[in-house]
């Protein structure tokens, strides 16, 4: 029953090596308005190219705008859809915000021009800075950070340096332990390592909450300089003993990292900084709506205590009277942690969400989240299996233990779910959860697509029982079938080479 | 607020199926100590009309978007074709998360492996990823790579790569045991020399950047055979990625690694991001290195497609051993970066390159004619070059701002302070000749 397109041209668009022919043009740039000084007086040959570039495509702009176009048509959108990746925060990117970003004098402005001459460019990121305090009740505030994990990264080693200012840096009463709940994002270990720590996993109760005895237990062997938690956690449910988990890491002498992966529950309704939490980062390309643009680029803020601010990157944007300025004389600071600013695009987006939204609006969006999971969660109640009992937030774990009796799991109804036109939810994430699905819907979808997309999951839960040969040959509506990933990754290709060459590596 | 589907009504009645009564009730699960009482103190909404009127308000504060301008040092101003802007905003690109489902991702998986075999064809390498952050993280992730292969612990980095980079660099090992040492460079060349260094077996990498910091392109094939000896590993960064168009590749040059800021190739400046990190090795380095990997897949009936490969290096499998942290990169950097050296080709690439290199050699001759003024670095350049003023720069150049709107480039007591008098000109294929006159004109003037 498999029919895919195999004829039509869009959906055979090579590759643009394959499609180059020698002397086409894309581009046409003004003359020469200087001496053609030949190349050998600029610089001797032996610092020349001397391979003529082969083999980099010669296409006319035509053909570029058709190859484009024509592959981009194979990707999944939010824009075409509901993306409900559990834990990615998959909201609508607003137009209004890529203008903006656009604006000439954003676009065009050096990062190294002085500062008086761009002072719109630093108001913007005062700005923000204080917006983003507010929303997590953490007063300190660097946008350096590129991503989620470089926000992490910042964050964890922030909290290196203000134990070694607080405990001294030698070796003797120096903290090595980052305790990371079992359910944890991989990025949360591989940051905490890259900062010298070493990783305890915290386990996780029947209940999807931190155990707080297990936690205390390694609190109270010591040597514990931290505890970086996710809230809501990534099964989805908000952490009720925060206060407590943070007393008793505070108490043992260390700090609480959060990962803000999940604030898309929280803002306007809680703030990590009344918790207890020490610094956090901010994902402003789940939570602020900047676009994912098929893996970056993202914005990882970090906010944090009054006490950690010292330690934020540098340069810091400040105020000074009526002008903003660049403050480098941080002497406790981590250092830099990027080159410039930050991504300073997603910061315009990220304020533009904020502004657009106004206080009562980000509220709004987070309550709309909240409920669409909310409705997910009820409307699937009765199908799949729910790991954990207490109420979701903003996205809602299941298991596939009714449905896999019969040979089809979790990654074949994921598939399956495509040919109902829905990108799959995030599956075997929490590691903890066997054939997780977690499905975090956002408030950027109607009443009527959570509907069709809870019966397209109950009728994919019947099929996996009913048919099980079609959810396991699922997609059958894509114009390529499932890849053999195991394949490529015994005998990877990982670049285009020119036919002949191919033969003989 | 109009980006929520769901009216107020619509919601009040989706509240009533799942069995709450109002919306406080969604959040019962949370202490209520905790739960916020009064509104954030952040701004009430704005309209489209009034919001884009306080952005434009901002954006025109920043006068040095509106001026030519000189100014490089790791960030530069080149022509970008519009279809690079038209087409990485279709939905189908911006608005897509990374390609963990490969059958509904392949125009970002596709796009992904092009960018990976170009960056390969510039840089003269065998294999890149899909990329990184920036330039700067780039060169830290290939520090701490080079001590993943060789076990290691000294890295010697040449003074003469962007001061930025550099810092970012000692953040990035300040816990990994890695001992960032400098190789100085020399002050008639503008070239690193090796000399005194320190190279030996326990070397894990040498850093250089060419063309380096001050504009100098190094002779990165006399370190290649040094370092290789001492079996070390060469790191080769690059920040102003159109050179590629015209100087031998760190690949041909011997290089083991090379990083590059990629936003020459049709990014805009954005006040320093988002940029994209390039990052290109040896195949044998491949399962090294950090970061994202593409490749090609063959599905049942033998159909060509691209999946994510080699993920047992990353940290959402391998958590804390993974090579790299880093998750999420710039992916539509990186695809506006593919269109761009797509639509410029293979002929486009070495046009700007060529222009680039003898627009700088006009103003440079044109500089150092000026009285008084000088250009201390004997060693070729590409686009940039140092030039030492008979006054102290950062006022010079702020004259020649305000007195005739020109940036006139870096003042580098910005980074060195023992250099008052030393500024670094960056000139570009998007230069008027008039600019570079006005240039020289206004430097004249101002020290007349």
């Amino acid at each position: 029953m498999t029919h895919k397109a195999s004829t039509h041209i869009t959906q055979n668009e090579a590759l643009v090596f394959e499609r180059s022919q020698t002397g086409r043009r894309g581009y046409r740039l003004p003359a020469l308005d200087v001496d053609e000084t030949p190349l050998d007086e600029l610089l001797p040959a032996e610092l020349r190219r001397e391979d003529d570039l082969e083999g980099v495509p010669e296409l006319s702009e035509v053909d570029v705008v058709r190859h484009f176009t024509r592959i981009s048509t194979w990707n999944y959108n939010i824009d075409l859809g509901m993306y409900p990746l559990g834990s990615c925060t998959m909201k609508y990117n607003s137009r209004l915000n890529e203008k903006v970003a656009r604006i000439p004098g954003f676009a065009a402005l050096h990062p190294l021009a002085p500062e008086e001459d761009s002072q719109g460019a630093l108001e913007v990121m005062y700005e923000l800075q204080q917006h983003l305090a507010e929303i997590t009740g953490l007063p300190g505030v660097s946008l350096q950070p590129a991503a989620g994990a470089h926000g992490e990264l910042t964050g964890v080693m922030m909290m290196r340096a203000f134990l070694d200012a607080r405990d001294g840096a030698g070796e003797e009463g120096r903290r090595h332990l980052m305790l990371i709940p079992d359910s944890a994002h991989g990025t949360n270990p591989a940051s905490a390592h890259l900062s010298g720590f070493t990783v305890r996993a915290v386990r996780t109760t029947a209940e999807g909450l931190t155990d707080l005895e297990h936690l205390r237990e390694l609190c109270a062997a010591g040597d514990v300089a931290g505890l970086m938690l996710t809230n809501p956690n990534t099964c989805g449910i908000f952490e009720r003993d925060i206060r407590e988990i943070c007393r008793v890491v505070h108490d043992a002498g260390g700090l609480v990292y959060m990962d803000g992966a999940n604030m898309n529950a929280l803002v306007g309704v809680a703030r990590p900084g009344d918790m207890g939490v020490d610094v956090i980062h901010l994902n402003l390309h789940k939570t602020f709506s900047t676009p994912h643009g098929g893996g970056g680029p993202g914005s990882g803020p970090c906010c944090c205590t009054e006490e950690l601010e010292p330690f934020l990157p540098v340069p810091r944007v400040v105020r000074d009277g009526e002008s903003f300025a660049l403050d480098y004389d941080r002497p406790q600071t981590i250092g830099r942690v990027k080159a410039f600013y930050g991504n300073f695009g997603m910061h315009l987006r990220a304020l533009a969400y904020i502004l657009t939204h106004g206080n009562d609006g980000l509220r709004e969006a987070t309550e709309a989240a909240v409920l669409n999971a909310r409705y997910i969660a009820h409307g699937l109640a009765d199908t799949f299996e729910k790991p954990f009992t207490p109420p979701p937030m903003h996205e809602v774990l299941f298991t596939d233990k009714r449905q896999s009796r019969k040979g089809a799991h979790t990654l074949d109804m994921a598939k399956r779910l495509i040919d109902y036109g829905f990108h799959p939810m995030t599956i075997y994430f929490p590691l903890i959860v066997q054939g997780a699905m977690l499905i975090e819907p956002t408030e950027s979808v109607g009443r009527a697509e959570l509907q069709q997309f809870v019966e397209a999951m109950k009728e994919i839960a019947r099929e996996a029982v009913e048919d099980p040969e079609t959810v396991l040959a699922a997609p059958h509506t894509t114009r390529i079938g499932r890849l053999d990933e195991a394949a490529a990754a015994r005998k990877p290709i990982l670049r285009w080479r020119p036919a002949e060459k191919t033969a003989t590596a | 607020m109009r980006y929520i589907p769901n009216s107020p009504e619509e919601r009040q009645e989706m509240l009533e199926e799942v069995g709450l009564s109002s919306a406080e009730e969604l959040f019962a699960s949370i202490p209520s100590d905790l739960l916020l009482r009064e509104p954030l103190k952040t701004p009430a909404a704005l309209s489209e009309i009034e919001l884009l009127e306080r952005f434009e308000a901002l954006a025109s504060r920043n006068s040095a978007a509106r001026r030519p301008s000189f100014l490089g040092a790791g960030a530069y101003l080149h022509y970008a074709p519009t279809v690079i802007d038209s087409l990485i905003q279709r939905s189908e690109f911006f608005t897509a998360y990374t390609p963990y489902q490969p059958e509904i991702s392949q125009g970002t998986l596709q796009a992904i492996f092009e960018f990976q075999t170009l960056v390969c064809q510039l840089t003269g390498m065998d294999v890149a990823n899909a990329s990184m952050y920036d330039g700067s993280t780039a060169m830290a992730e290939a520090v701490l790579m080079a001590e993943r292969v060789t076990r290691r612990r000294r890295v010697l980095v040449s003074s003469a790569v962007h001061p930025e980079y550099l810092h970012v660099a000692q953040t990035y090992v300040a816990h990994a045991g890695i001992e960032l040492e400098s190789v100085r460079f020399d002050e008639a060349t503008g070239r690193t020399t090796l000399d005194g260094a320190g190279l030996d077996q326990t070397v894990a990498a040498v850093v250089v950047q060419s063309p380096n910091f001050y504009g100098c392109v190094e002779d990165v094939r006399a370190f290649a055979d040094a370092v290789h000896a001492a079996g070390a590993m060469l790191v080769v960064v690059v920040t102003e990625s159109a050179s590629f168009g015209l100087l031998r590749s760190p690949g041909a040059c011997g290089a083991d690694i090379v990083v590059a800021e990629g936003q020459s190739l049709g990014v805009p400046l954005s006040y320093g991001g988002p940029y994209v990190g390039l990052f290109a090795t040896r195949d044998k380095y491949a399962r090294q290195m950090p970061g994202r990997l593409v490749g090609v897949a063959y599905d049942k009936q033998g159909r060509r497609g691209f999946v994510l490969t080699l993920a047992t290096r990353e940290q959402h499998i391998k958590r804390e051993k993974a090579t790299s942290n880093i998750c999420t990169n710039e992916g539509l950097i990186a695809l506006a970066a593919t269109i761009y050296m797509t639509t410029m080709g293979r002929r486009g690439l070495q046009e700007v390159a060529e222009q680039c290199a003898r627009k700088a050699a006009y103003a440079r001759r044109q500089i150092a004619a000026v009285e008084g003024f000088s250009v201390p670095y004997s060693a070729p350049v590409f686009n940039e070059f140092v030039v030492r003023a008979p006054v102290e720069a950062a006022g010079l150049l702020r004259r020649l701002a305000e007195e005739h709107n020109l940036t006139g480039g870096l003042a580098l007591s910005r980074f060195t302070p023992d250099r008052p008098n030393d500024f670094l000109v960056c000139v570009t294929e998007v230069n008027k000749r008039s600019e570079i006159e006005a240039l020289v004109a206004g430097l004249r003037e101002a020290t007349a």
